[in-house]
C-alpha cells in the first residue's frame, strides 16, 4: 500500500514510539485487507473501555501509548466503561474495579481523547456527516454511522481505532469504498415495526438471515414508513449483534437509499418473523426478574423523558437502571427528569451498561426492550431474558410481575 | 547433508526466531482459548488443549473469536509466556494487531498443512520466510 511522506515518518518513528506502533498496525491491517492508501479520518470512537474486557494487559498497553508520546489528533470518544465514573458505589462496584477503571480513563485523557463513556457517540457531540470517512468501533454506532448518517467506516477494534485517533488515519478499503456499499440483498418487511422494541426484534431477524444468507451482502430494507432515532439506533444494535452488519439501506429513510436499487435477491419478513424472534428472547417468567435495565444502546433524551413520565409518584420495586451518556444525563438534571426518576429509586447508570459493567452472578433475569442486552446477558453474564416493550419495561420495574 | 525446506509468504510483523514448531489444523481464539498467565490452551476440545504456546513457533490457519484476543497477546508477552513466532495461512485483524502490539514476529500465506509439531524452524518476520531445520527429531 502507499503512505506518503508524513505517514511514512509516523512509520519511520519521526512521531515518537506511540504515533510508529499505531502506524504499523494500520499498515499492515491496510497490506492484509488490500488498501491502496490511508485515507484521513476525522473522528474516531474507541471500543474496549471497560476493565471487565481489557483487563491488566490492556490497561498495561494503553498506559504505554500515553507514555510513548500518544495524542489523538481528531475528535475521540470512548465507548461505555465498566461503570458509572461517578455513582460507582451506589451500583455496587467494587473498589479495586472501580481504581483500576479510573487508571483506564487516565490513560484516554492522557492521549487527549474525549472521555465521555456513551456507545452513542453521535448524541453527545461526535456526529459525522454524510461521506466523511472515519473509524469508529462499537458495532452499534458503526452500524448507525454507516446506514443512518451516510458517514464510512470498517468495524474497528478497540487497537486499531486507537491508532487511527493517534494519527487521523485509516487504511481505505471496506465500508470506505463505494463498490462495497452496494446491497446485495432486498429485505421486504410485512409486519408492524414502529417502537424501539420492534425495531430490536427486525434486526434480530435480519442478523440472522444473513448469517445464513452472507454476512458481507448489504441489506436494502424496504417496507418501513417511518424510523424514529430510537427505532434506529435500536435496529442498529441488534442487526450488528446477530448478523455483524456493519452497513443497511432503508428505502426512504437512510440518504444512501435513493442513490441504490434494490436487488433482485429477495427475502421477505413476516409478522410471525417478528413475533418468533421476540419470544425467543423471552425464556423467563416476569416474576422472576430481578434486574431491569434501559438503555442499550444508551437512551436518548425523549427516552428518558418517557421514564420519567412512567415513574412519577411510583416506587421501583427492583434493580433498575438506566444507562445513557453523561452529557445526556446532564439534560435530565437539567429538565427535573433525574430528580424524579430517583425518587422512584430507578438508578441512573452513566457511563456504563449492562454489557459491560461486572455483573456476572449479581443477577438471574434481566427485563429489558433491548435485544443486543439480550444476547450478552445470555452469553456472558449467564443471566435468563424478559424481552418486552419500552413502557411495559418500566412497569415491570414498578410491579412485580408485570402487567 | 538434508535438504532445508523454505516457505516464502508474506510479513505481518518483523522480527526473528527459532525454535520447535507446534502446529494444529484448528483456529485459535486467544480470548478465552489461551491462559494468559501459562500460554496453556484452554479452549474445550481444541487439539491443543493442554498444550503450552509459551516459547513455541505457533503454526495455525487463522484466527477467530472476540477482538480482545490481541490484548491476550500482548498480556501473553509481559508475562514472558507468548509464542515466539506465529506462522498462518491467513492471517486476521486479531493476531495481526497482537503480534504487532506484542511485538512477535509473525508471516502469512504459509501452506500450515506442510509443517509439523517438533520440527526445528527459523522464521525471519521481516522476509515473511519460514525455514524448517530438521524433520520430526531427525534431520530431513
Amino acid at each position: 500500500m502507499q503512505l506518503n511522506s508524513e505517514e511514512r515518518a509516523m512509520l519511520d518513528g519521526d512521531y515518537g514510539r506511540a504515533t510508529r506502533k499505531a502506524m504499523q498496525i494500520l499498515a499492515t491491517l491496510g497490506d492484509i485487507y488490500g488498501a491502496g492508501r490511508m485515507a484521513p479520518v476525522t473522528s474516531v470512537q474507541i471500543a474496549g473501555v471497560s476493565y471487565d474486557n481489557l483487563g491488566e494487559a490492556g490497561l498495561q498497553f494503553l498506559t504505554e501509548m500515553a507514555e510513548g508520546g500518544g495524542r489523538a489528533l481528531v475528535l475521540t470518544t470512548l465507548n461505555p466503561a465498566g461503570m458509572d465514573i461517578e455513582n460507582w458505589q451506589a451500583l455496587g462496584i467494587d473498589p479495586d474495579f472501580a481504581e483500576n477503571q479510573q487508571r483506564v480513563i487516565q490513560a484516554f485523557e492522557r492521549m487527549g481523547v474525549i472521555t465521555t463513556c456513551s456507545c452513542t457517540p453521535y448524541l453527545s457531540g461526535n456526529l459525522p456527516h454524510f461521506r466523511e470517512h472515519i473509524a469508529w468501533a462499537e458495532s452499534s454506532a458503526v452500524c448507525y454511522a454507516n446506514s443512518v448518517i451516510g458517514a464510512r467506516t470498517n468495524r474497528e477494534g478497540g487497537p486499531s481505532a486507537l491508532a487511527a485517533a493517534l494519527t487521523g488515519r485509516t487504511p481505505e478499503y471496506g465500508y470506505h469504498l463505494d463498490k462495497n456499499r452496494v446491497p446485495g440483498i432486498t429485505i421486504e418487511v410485512n409486519a408492524d415495526v414502529s417502537e424501539s422494541f420492534h425495531f430490536g426484534a427486525l434486526g434480530k431477524v435480519i442478523g440472522e438471515k444473513l448469517e445464513t444468507e452472507g454476512r458481507k451482502l448489504v441489506p436494502y430494507i424496504l417496507g418501513i414508513e417511518n424510523a424514529s432515532l430510537e427505532g434506529l439506533k435500536s435496529l442498529c444494535a441488534s442487526i450488528a449483534t446477530y448478523g455483524g452488519a456493519a452497513l443497511f439501506h432503508m428505502d426512504g429513510i437512510t440518504p444512501e437509499a435513493a442513490q441504490m436499487f434494490p436487488p433482485d435477491k429477495i427475502l421477505t419478513i413476516s409478522q410471525a418473523d417478528l413475533d418468533a424472534a421476540a419470544r425467543s428472547l423471552n425464556d423467563a417468567a416476569a416474576d422472576e426478574v430481578d434486574f431491569v435495565s434501559l438503555g442499550c444502546p444508551h437512551l436518548s433524551i425523549v427516552e428518558i423523558a418517557r421514564i420519567a413520565e412512567l415513574l412519577q409518584g411510583k416506587k421501583v420495586t427492583k434493580e433498575f437502571w438506566i444507562t445513557t451518556a453523561r452529557p445526556t444525563k446532564h439534560i435530565a438534571d437539567m429538565m427535573g427528569y433525574t430528580k424524579i426518576i430517583e425518587e422512584s429509586g430507578a438508578k441512573f447508570a452513566t457511563d456504563t451498561c449492562c454489557v459491560v459493567a461486572p455483573i456476572k452472578g449479581r443477577f438471574k433475569v434481566l427485563a429489558t426492550d433491548s435485544a443486543k442486552a439480550c444476547y450478552y446477558a445470555y452469553s456472558k453474564n449467564d443471566f435468563k431474558t424478559v424481552f418486552k416493550p419500552f413502557d411495559q419495561v418500566v412497569s415491570e420495574a414498578v410491579n412485580p410481575g408485570g402487567e | 547433508m538434508g535438504k532445508r525446506m523454505k516457505l516464502k509468504g508474506r510479513k505481518i510483523f518483523a522480527g526473528k526466531a527459532s525454535g520447535e514448531a507446534l502446529v494444529t489444523a484448528m483456529g485459535i481464539s486467544f480470548f478465552g482459548g489461551v491462559d494468559p498467565h501459562s500460554g496453556v490452551v484452554v479452549e474445550k476440545n481444541h487439539e491443543l488443549e493442554g498444550q503450552s504456546i509459551a516459547g513455541k513457533i505457533l503454526v495455525f490457519p487463522t484466527g477467530k473469536g472476540s477482538t480482545v484476543g490481541s490484548y491476550t497477546l500482548y498480556r501473553l508477552k509481559s508475562n514472558g509466556k507468548a509464542p515466539s513466532a506465529i506462522i498462518n495461512a491467513e492471517c486476521e485483524t486479531i493476531t495481526a494487531v497482537g503480534c504487532i502490539m506484542a511485538e512477535i514476529p509473525c508471516v502469512d500465506q504459509i501452506p500450515v498443512e506442510q509443517l509439523k509439531s517438533g520440527q526445528e524452524i527459523a522464521v525471519d518476520g521481516g522476509k515473511g520466510t519460514v525455514e524448517v531445520l530438521t524433520g520430526d527429531n531427525h534431520a530431513a
